[in-house]
C-alpha cells in the first residue's frame, strides 16, 4: 500500500464478537434505550446496597430475635440515615455540590478517554498509565516554566495531551504494525508508566531538593488550576465539560469520528470503503490518550499539595472503564455517569462521618452498578422488561441433542 | 405414514409470518417448499421443529396431533432437520459429532467409540454417503460436513427430514451428489421437505412443489406441469423475466488489464497463479468457476485489499497494482464485494451512513473536517428513491433491511457516479428474484454507459445470463474462455478443470 500501512486484508475478524462487545460497551444504542437500563442498574445497586447495610449492622441484627418489628424499624432507619447522608454529602449544600463536581472532574475526562476507544472498537485499559505520563508532562511544565497563568495552564495541558497521546499511541502503533492486542499492551504500559513515574520523581529533574522520597518540586502558582472561591472545585470541571462537547463533536460530526465508528463496528467494512484501518487505530489511541493526559493534569495542577507523588492518578483510570460502560460510551452518558460516581465519592465521606458506614460501601455500590450494566439481561429479567425485538432471534444452536 | 401441518398461523409483534398454512408430506415423497426470503418458510419449519409455538394450527402425524414444545419433542416424533448452518463441533471427529447428545457409553461412563464408528459406517454405506468416521470435521469439505448432519438425523431414526436451503453452501458437483443422497433417502421411505428459493433445483428433485408468498401457501404444483418462469411468477406475485435483456456488446478500449498476476491466499498458497486477462469498456466479462478457485483473492488483489506477489494490474494503461482501495475509488472503480454483510456494509449504521461510506470525506458530504449530515441525508433520500431501496426511512439501520435491499444500498453507493470499471462479486447471492432482476439491469446499464464490467459468480446461470464473455477459473488459472454462445455443458466441464490449460487472454 502506498500509505505504508501493514499488509491489507488477511486479518480475520469475527463480526459477531464485535456485536457482543457492542452490547456490553453500549456503542450504537439509541438514547432512550441508553437511559433505562443504567437507571435501573443504579436503582438495583442502591437496593442491594441497603441490604448490605442492613446485614452488616450487627447491633440491629441481634434485635430481630426479640422484637422483629423494632428490628425492621431500626434497619429501615439505619439504611435511610445512610442514604440520607449520602444525599446530603453529595448535593445537600453548596460545598457538597462543589465536592461532587470536583470529584467528577477527572472521572469524566478519563471516562471519555475509555469511551472514545470503545466507539472505535478498542479497549484502552491503559488510561491509568496515560494519566500518569500526561500528568508528569504537565508537572514538569508546571514547575520549570515561569509564565502568566493564562499561558502557563494551557501550556501544561498541551504538554499533558502530548504525553498521554504518545503513551497511548505506542499501543496503537503496536496494534497497527504488528497486530498486538491493545488490552495486553496498554496493561503492560500501565506498569511501565507507574514505575517510570516513581523513578523520574527521584531524579534531579523532578525531585524536590533535599528529599529522598519520590516527591516532586512544587508547581508554580501560575500553573495551579484557579478554584471557585475557597471550594476545591476548579477550572478542571469546565475543561471536562468542554471535553464532553469536543468528544461529541468528534464522534458524531467529524469525518474522523465517522471513520472511528465505522472501523469500530466493522474493520473489514472500513478497509473496503477505503479507510486506513491501521492509522485509524493509532489515531483513536492517541486521542484517547490525550484525553487521559488531560485527566492526569487534574491530579497535579488541580490537587493539593500541587506536587507530583508516587501513583498520583490513583485508580481513576480503572474506575473510568466502569464509568464508560455505565455511560454506554456516549459522551453525554459519560458526563452523567461521572457526576454519579463523583456524588458517590463526595457523599460517601459524609456517610462515613454521619452514619458510620464505611466509605468502602461506595465502592461496593459502584461495583454493583457495573455488574448490572454488564449484565443487561439480568436487569431486564428483574424488571420484566421485554428484550428489544432486534435482539431476539431464536437460538437454533440446539440441533440434534446438542 | 404422513406428516401434516394444518392451518398454521404464527403472529409476531406486528407481523403475520404464517397465515393459515397447510403442508403435507408422505413417506417416500420429496416436497419442495419454495419462496423468497421472508415468505415464511423458516418460521414454518421452526414451528415444525418445536422452536416456535404456532398462534393457531396443528402439526399431525397420521392424523394424531403432536405437541412440539422443543426440538427434543420433534426428534422424538421422528422429525429431523438439517440446518443451513451446520451444528457441528469442528474439532470433534465425525463419529463423535454423530453421537453427541446421546453418547453410547461402556461401564464407568467411557465413551464407546467403536460403537459410534460402527453406526457411522453402517448408515453411510446404506445411503452411499461415503464418510470416514474418524475424520475431523474442520478438515472436511462443506459437502461432506452436510452428510455428517444427514447421518446425525438418520442416527436418530428420523422418518421425516427437513433440509433448509441445503444447496446454498454447495458447489455444483456437490449439489449433484447431494441430490443422489436425497433420492436414496426417498427410496428408503423417508419423507423429505426441501426448502429452497432456487427454482431449477425444486423442479429437479421434488415430487410436489409448494410455493409460499407473504406467509401464505399460494400454489401447489407438480414439476411436470410447470416451469421456472411460472414458478418465479408464483413466488414473486408478478410476471418475472429471468433472462437478462441487453443489446450486443460494443467493446471499446481496454480498461482493466491483468498480467501474469500471482496472489497468495491466507495460507500462503498460490490462489491466483500467473493469471492474465483484459476487460474492455462496454463489455461484461464473467468469471465462472467453483468457489475457492482464486476468485476471492483475484478480486481482492485488483481492488487493493490484498497485495499481489507478482504481476501487474493496469487501469487504462496506468499501473495500479499497489494502489489502495481509496486510490482506486478516486480512479472511478466501483466494487460490489463478495460478502455484503461483512465488508460491503456497516450493519450497525443507518442507510444514510452506509451510502456515504466511501465518499464521507468528499464534498458535498464533508468539508474535510466536519460532516454535513443534511447533505448526506439528501443524498441517501435521492439514492433510496432512484435505486428502489425498500426501507422505512434513511435513518433505519441497514441491518433491518432484507438482503436484496441491502445489496441495492451497496449498488446505489457504488454506481452513483461515472465509473470506468465495475467489479461485482456474487452480486445477487441470496437475494430475492425481484432484486436480482433489478441489479442485473443496473449492471447492464453501466456497461451501456461505457464502463468495463467484471462479474464474478459461482452461479453458472448468472454468469451465462449476464456476460458477454466468460472465463473459467480453476486452481487460480484460466481453464477456458468462452463467448456468449457457449453452452452450460462446455463451461461446466471447464469448471471441473477438464479442458486443460488454455493460457488465453
Amino acid at each position: 500500500m502506498t500509505d505504508g500501512g501493514p499488509p491489507p486484508a488477511n486479518r480475520p475478524s469475527d463480526p459477531s464478537a464485535g456485536e457482543r462487545e457492542a452490547r456490553i460497551t453500549g456503542v450504537g444504542t439509541s438514547l432512550g434505550k441508553a437511559v433505562v437500563i443504567p437507571a435501573l442498574a443504579v436503582l438495583t445497586a442502591l437496593l442491594i446496597g441497603g441490604l448490605i447495610i442492613a446485614v452488616t449492622d450487627l447491633d440491629t441484627l441481634s434485635v430481630w430475635g426479640d422484637d422483629p418489628l423494632e428490628a425492621l424499624r431500626l434497619t429501615l432507619s439505619g439504611v435511610g440515615d445512610a442514604y440520607k447522608a449520602l444525599l446530603i454529602g453529595s448535593v445537600g449544600s453548596p460545598r457538597a455540590l462543589t465536592e461532587t463536581l470536583y470529584a467528577a472532574t477527572p472521572l469524566i475526562l478519563a471516562g471519555l478517554a475509555v469511551a472514545v476507544g470503545f466507539q472505535a472498537g478498542l479497549f484502552n485499559i491503559g488510561v491509568n498509565g496515560q494519566m500518569h505520563m500526561g500528568g508528569m508532562a504537565a508537572l514538569w511544565v508546571g514547575f520549570s516554566v515561569a509564565l502568566p497563568g493564562i499561558l502557563h495552564i494551557p501550556l501544561a495541558i498541551v504538554a499533558a495531551i502530548i504525553g498521554g497521546a504518545i503513551w497511548a499511541g505506542i499501543a496503537g502503533l503496536l496494534k497497527a504494525r504488528t497486530g498486538a492486542h491493545e488490552v495486553i499492551t496498554t496493561i503492560m504500559l500501565n506498569f511501565i508508566a507507574l514505575y517510570l513515574v516513581d523513578f523520574l520523581l527521584t531524579t534531579s529533574a523532578f525531585q524536590a531538593p533535599g528529599r529522598n522520597d519520590p516527591l516532586s518540586k512544587p508547581i508554580n502558582p501560575s500553573a495551579q488550576f484557579p478554584t471557585l472561591g475557597d471550594y476545591r472545585l476548579n477550572i478542571g470541571f469546565l475543561i471536562a465539560l468542554a471535553a464532553v462537547g469536543f468528544v461529541w463533536w468528534l464522534l458524531y460530526r467529524s469525518t474522523i469520528g465517522f471513520q472511528f465508528r465505522a472501523v469500530g463496528f466493522n474493520p473489514d467494512g472500513g478497509r473496503y470503503a477505503g479507510m486506513n484501518v491501521a492509522w485509524i487505530y493509532v489515531g483513536v489511541m492517541a486521542i484517547s490518550g490525550a484525553l487521559a493526559g488531560v485527566a492526569g493534569t487534574t491530579q497535579v495542577l488541580g490537587l493539593e499539595p500541587y506536587r507530583g507523588i508516587s501513583g498520583f492518578a490513583g485508580t481513576i483510570g480503572f474506575d473510568a472503564i466502569a464509568l464508560a460502560l455505565l455511560g454506554r460510551s456516549h459522551p453525554v452518558g459519560v458526563l452523567f455517569a461521572g457526576l454519579l460516581f463523583g456524588a458517590l465519592r463526595a457523599g460517601g465521606r459524609e456517610m462515613q462521618g454521619a452514619a458510620g458506614i464505611p466509605i468502602d460501601l461506595v465502592l461496593v455500590l459502584q461495583a454493583l452498578v457495573i455488574v448490572f450494566i454488564a449484565a443487561p439481561e439480568l436487569v431486564r429479567a428483574i424488571y420484566r422488561i421485554k428484550t428489544p425485538k432486534d435482539e431476539t432471534g431464536v437460538t437454533i444452536s440446539t440441533g440434534w441433542g446438542g | 405414514m404422513e406428516l401434516e401441518l394444518k392451518g398454521i398461523t404464527k403472529q409476531f409483534a406486528g407481523v403475520l409470518a404464517n397465515d393459515d398454512v397447510d403442508l403435507r408430506v408422505a413417506e417416500g415423497e420429496i416436497v419442495a417448499l419454495l419462496g423468497e426470503n421472508g415468505a415464511g418458510k423458516t418460521t414454518l419449519m421452526n414451528i415444525l421443529y418445536g422452536l416456535y409455538t404456532p398462534t393457531s394450527g396443528q402439526v399431525l402425524i397420521d392424523g394424531e396431533p403432536l405437541e412440539l414444545l422443543s426440538p427434543a419433542d420433534a426428534i422424538a416424533a421422528g422429525i429431523g432437520m438439517v440446518h443451513q448452518h451446520f451444528m457441528l463441533v469442528p474439532v470433534f471427529s465425525v463419529a463423535e459429532n454423530v453421537v453427541l447428545g446421546e453418547e453410547p457409553t461402556k461401564k464407568l461412563g467411557w465413551l464407546d467409540k467403536s460403537r459410534a464408528r460402527r453406526v457411522v459406517r453402517e448408515i453411510s454405506s446404506r445411503h452411499g454417503l461415503d464418510v470416514d468416521p474418524d475424520a475431523i470435521i474442520e478438515d472436511l469439505p462443506v459437502g461432506v460436513q452436510q452428510r455428517v448432519e444427514i447421518i446425525k438425523v438418520l442416527e436418530r431414526e428420523a422418518r421425516f427430514v427437513v433440509f433448509d436451503e441445503p444447496t446454498s453452501v454447495l458447489t455444483p458437483t456437490e449439489v449433484e451428489s447431494f441430490f443422489e443422497v436425497v433420492r436414496s433417502l426417498k427410496a428408503a421411505g423417508k419423507g423429505i421437505i426441501f426448502i429452497s428459493h432456487k427454482l431449477g433445483e425444486a423442479l429437479d428433485i421434488a415430487d410436489r412443489i409448494v410455493v409460499m408468498r407473504r406467509g401464505k401457501t399460494v400454489a401447489e404444483v407438480v414439476p411436470a406441469e410447470t416451469d421456472e418462469e411460472r414458478l418465479a411468477e408464483l413466488m414473486v406475485g408478478r410476471p418475472v423475466d429471468l433472462t437478462v435483456h441487453k443489446a450486443e456488446a460494443r467493446p471499446a478500449d481496454v480498461v482493466l488489464s491483468v498480467e501474469h498476476l500471482v496472489v497468495l491466499d491466507d495460507r500462503n498458497r498460490r490462489a491466483v497463479d500467473d493469471l492474465s486477462f483484459e476487460v474492455r469498456a462496454g463489455e461484461i466479462l464473467g468469471i465462472a468457476g467453483v468457489q475457492g478457485n482464486g476468485q476471492t483473492e483475484l478480486v481482492q488483489a485488483i481492488t487493493g485489499l490484498r497485495s499481489a506477489l507478482r504481476g501487474v494490474v493496469q487501469l487504462r494503461g496506468v499501473d495500479v497494482t499497489i494502489e489502495s482501495p481509496r486510490d482506486l475509488h478516486k480512479r472511478d472503480v466501483a466494487h460490489v464485494p463478495e460478502d455484503r454483510q461483512r465488508s460491503g456494509l456497516i450493519l450497525q449504521f443507518t442507510v444514510t451512513e452506509n451510502v456515504i461510506l466511501d465518499s464521507y470525506y468528499e464534498e458535498p458530504i464533508s468539508n474535510g473536517i466536519q460532516m454535513d449530515w443534511d447533505a448526506a441525508r439528501e443524498q441517501a433520500l435521492r439514492l433510496v428513491d432512484e435505486y428502489d431501496v425498500r426501507t422505512p426511512s434513511v435513518d433505519t439501520l441497514v441491518s433491518k433491511l432484507s438482503g436484496g435491499n441491502q445489496q441495492k444500498v451497496i449498488v446505489a453507493r457504488e454506481f452513483d457516479r461515472d465509473v470506468s470499471l465495475v467489479i461485482a462479486s456474487q452480486p445477487t447471492r441470496g437475494i430475492d428474484v425481484g432484486s436480482i432482476e433489478y441489479i442485473h439491469a443496473r449492471i447492464v446499464r453501466k456497461r451501456d454507459e461505457g464502463a468495463a464490467v467484471l462479474i464474478v459468480s459461482s452461479e453458472l446461470d448468472e454468469v451465462m445470463a449476464i456476460s458477454d464473455r466468460i472465463i473459467v477459473l480453476f486452481g487460480g488459472r484460466i481453464a477456458g474462455e468462452f463467448d456468449g454462445s457457449a453452452t452450460a455443458t462446455e463451461i461446466g466441464l471447464a469448471m471441473l478443470g477438464s479442458q486443460g490449460e488454455s493460457e488465453a487472454s
